[in-house]
């Protein structure tokens, strides 16, 4: 099992690779143009974690993060959800990018094999910026009231953080 | 939105830096914050571009169109009023299929005419689930936190992937457990 997993990466790349060629694409230039692309992606992050990196660096130099946390432990900790975790939960519906910064952030201090590294980034992988997606496709379809769909939603994102919490500290606790 | 909480967080921590983490740590974090942000995205920029060439590849080979149609049975049952209409059902599809595979770029476009269609069918409970599916994260490979793995020195930068599932899964469920419990109670 273990060893499947450290293979994913390449395994799904010959997944992608055959398809492609059952289906005579041109594997070369879609793999370059696909690059090109993400490189745009990327051209898109970098401003915006521009502007976010800096006001999160801010915050940790505070420690108010770590204040919130303890103020928020109570409940955190009967949820199973860790304290440390608590900046990515309140960015996480809100923006894509400073949930990302605050996972990259736990990410590195405190180790990506390490039981917090993990719950980020299961918590950023099984969850979306909720508030900005519904915002989003409200306003595109031109309806006002959103009625339930914003606190079902949020339902499902505390879901995602117990989830994920649970998961994480049954296989890596 | 994320303005307001960048004002609040910058004058709280800049007019409290004096009692709080002190004013030199205050003044270093915003100057090394901002290059921080560059050399990020430079450490996942490989990752996230191998991953979008990969994605290419199988939005190229037809595998978004062929997972979508595969879900036809399934968005009938959640959105039986839409399904009714060809070019809904094609659109529904098209988004549920780019998302699971994590294509952001193909799954919005769709799903935001699956929205508008449904806004002039009048189906808002249908509307809302829609939304409720698409903040509740289905991607079945979380490529870019892989990226920031295997930046920060993961042995195995997928190996989250069974927990991603399971919390993913997990979510929906409640997500669309909550929809229906609160579209019998909303007004």
């Amino acid at each position: 099992m273990s060893a499947l997993l450290d293979l994913t990466a390449p395994l799904l790349i010959c997944c992608a690779l055959l398809c492609a060629a059952f289906q005579r694409v041109d594997i070369y230039g879609a793999l370059v143009e696909g690059a090109r692309k993400g490189l745009r992606v990327m051209a898109d992050i970098l401003p915006a974690l521009v502007a976010l990196f800096p006001a999160l660096a801010l915050l940790r130099s505070s420690g108010l993060p770590a204040l919130l946390g303890e103020l928020l432990s109570p409940a955190l900790h009967a949820l199973g959800i860790p304290p440390e975790t608590t900046l990515l939960l309140l960015l996480r519906p809100i923006s894509g990018s400073g949930a990302l910064a605050a996972a990259s952030e736990l990410i590195e201090r405190w180790g990506a094999d390490s039981l917090i590294g993990r719950t980020a980034a299961v918590m950023i992988g099984s969850s979306e910026t909720t508030l900005y997606v519904s915002a989003l496709y409200f306003a595109a379809a031109g309806v006002k009231r959103s009625r339930w769909a914003v606190p079902a939603a949020l339902c499902a994102d505390l879901a995602c953080f117990v989830s994920s919490a649970w998961i994480c500290r049954l296989l890596w606790g | 939105m994320i303005g307001t909480v960048l004002l609040g967080i910058f004058l709280l921590c800049t007019l409290l830096a004096p009692v709080l983490g002190g004013t030199a740590a205050a003044g270093a974090a915003v100057m090394e914050g901002a290059g921080e942000a560059v050399s990020f995205c430079l450490r996942i920029a490989g990752g996230v571009c191998l991953w979008s060439g990969v994605l290419e590849l199988l939005e190229r080979a037809g595998v978004t169109a062929r997972l979508g149609r595969a879900l036809r049975p399934l968005l009938g049952r959640l959105f039986p009023r839409s399904a009714g209409r060809e070019e809904l059902l094609s659109a529904l599809s098209e988004n549920i299929g780019a998302n699971l595979l994590g294509l952001g770029n193909a799954a919005t476009p769709a799903g935001i005419r699956a929205a508008q269609g449904m806004a002039r069918l009048g189906a808002e409970d249908e509307l809302c689930t829609l939304v409720v599916l698409n903040t509740a994260s289905i991607q079945l490979i979380p490529s870019t936190i892989a990226a920031v793995r295997a930046a920060a020195g993961a042995a195995s930068a997928f190996d989250i992937l069974p927990a991603v599932w399971v919390s993913s899964a997990l979510s929906v469920c409640a997500g669309l457990a909550a929809a229906a419990l609160l579209r019998r109670v909303w007004p």
